[in-house]
């Protein structure tokens, strides 16, 4: 090869076979590429794997913390869902309560009322009987006097006296009491 | 670049000829001395552009990239997950760093065959590519010994087939396996490169002679130079077809040395 190059130099033009090597060109080309391997290889790519690597975890981590937060806010749902639900139930409860509690008082009301009534009825049926024999009582006696006074003027003489002394308006009127309770 | 405008001068060399690959020295000492050439001045270029563009990118890494980093990013995540997870499984990530740091040194070496004023990959020297190729080999073949022992021998030579085949098959295998695999590695990105420049010089050289010739001839020059830039692009898509295949069988050789047995 040695020959070769310097009867290329000698010939002026290199005519060198293309598929022999120049062994300057294999030292310096395995220089340059152990140099290109050794930066590229130590400290470009094992970064891009490690950046690779971040930009992985980065994406699953949002999307695990994104996940966590919707089953948060999943629950949160279910929990208020439930919250109203309960307070729709005892919304209800106290309505039916309440509607219990009118019906109740109401009842009371016109118990009350009705109590009342038959009360102040009784009361008055009293009185009116009350008041009935007293009338009755002073009719009685009225209708004696009348009688006898009417009995003396057609008699002529005074028999309020004689009647007095021995009863005899009372007797009649007592009988008329017995018919008229017979009739 | 001095062969360059050298080239450009008037009294253009054609045909051009395998010595156009072998420029002199960019030292003025240097004659043809292959220490300092073109060619190692792109290979120092590769090395630093990638060097500092990756370190730059990736000096403050973000969960949210910013464009370098994004584009560093994804260079990685191609040879990571379509390359080396693809080729290989999830013991592929263990291989990435070294796969996307060959992937992105071959890509930016055969990417100067296309750069104005450069015009020529260093890849289109051999040497480059035996390198990378021998890299890959003895890669390859170590880690089927850790992982296998002795037995791995068996595994890469012996297919399972009848007995009687078997002398034919194991000495294919051999030869297939372990002696044409590097070869066709180193051979196949070469080639690629070469024939890329060579085609870039073939119509650019061509477009001067027949100026030269015949000035009728220049509609025909104008044409022939259209044509280097037409085979520039097509260029391009070669340069990054060759990275990515030079990857993709260095990963598919490993998985092999990796897998349970045929």
């Amino acid at each position: 090869m040695d020959s070769l190059i310097i009867l290329a130099a000698e010939g002026g033009e290199a005519e060198h076979s293309p598929i022999i090597p120049l062994w300057q060109e294999l030292v310096l080309g395995s220089i340059a590429f152990a140099i290109i391997c050794f930066v590229l290889m130590k400290f470009v790519f094992p970064r891009m794997e490690e950046t690779f690597r971040a930009r992985v975890d980065a994406i699953e981590g949002g999307i695990k913390r994104a996940e966590v937060a919707q089953a948060e806010a999943n629950e949160l749902l279910e929990q208020y869902r439930a919250q109203l639900a309960e307070a729709r139930t005892e919304a209800a409860r106290i309505r039916d309560e309440a509607r219990a509690d009118a019906e109740g008082i109401r009842q009371d009301v016109l118990a009350k009322a009705r109590e009342e009534s038959d009360r102040i009825i009784s009361a008055g049926r009293e009185q009116l009987a009350a008041q009935r024999e007293s009338i009755v009582r002073d009719l009685r006696s009225e209708v004696g006097t009348l009688a006898v006074d009417l009995a003396s003027k057609i008699v002529g003489e005074s028999l309020a006296d004689e009647a007095r002394s021995r009863g005899t308006v009372d007797r009649f009127i007592s009988d008329l009491d017995a018919t008229g309770g017979r009739r | 670049m001095t062969g360059q405008t050298a080239v450009l001068a008037a009294d253009v060399p054609f045909p051009p000829s395998v010595g156009d690959f072998y420029l002199p020295s960019i030292v003025p000492w240097g004659g043809h001395d292959s220490w300092f050439t073109k060619i190692t001045l792109m290979l120092w270029l590769s090395v630093a552009i990638l060097i500092i563009f990756f370190l730059v990118a990736y000096r403050k890494p973000q969960l949210v990239p910013d464009k370098k980093q994004w584009l560093a990013e994804s260079i990685y995540g191609f040879v990571r997950n379509n390359i080396a997870v693809e080729m290989i499984g999830k013991e592929g990530v263990r291989f990435a760093p070294y796969l996307a740091t060959l992937f992105s040194f071959i890509f930016m070496m055969n990417l100067w065959g296309i750069i104005p004023f450069f015009q020529i990959s260093p890849n289109s020297h051999i040497a480059f590519p035996i390198i990378l190729a021998l890299i890959s080999w003895v890669m390859f073949i170590y880690l089927g010994f850790k992982k296998h022992g002795i037995g791995y021998l068996k595994i890469a030579l012996v297919p399972p087939a009848p007995w009687f085949i078997l002398p034919i098959l194991v000495p294919i295998e051999f030869f297939s396996n372990f002696i044409v695999r590097p070869f066709s590695l180193a051979i196949r990105l070469f080639a690629n490169m070469f024939a890329g420049h060579m085609l870039l010089l073939v119509f650019t050289l061509g477009g001067f002679a027949m100026i030269n010739a015949n000035l009728w001839l220049a509609p025909v020059s104008v044409l022939s130079w259209l044509m280097t830039i037409a085979l520039t692009f097509l260029d391009f898509a070669i340069i990054a077809l060759q990275a990515y295949v030079f990857t993709v069988l260095t990963a598919s050789y490993i998985q092999g040395s990796l897998a349970e047995g045929h």
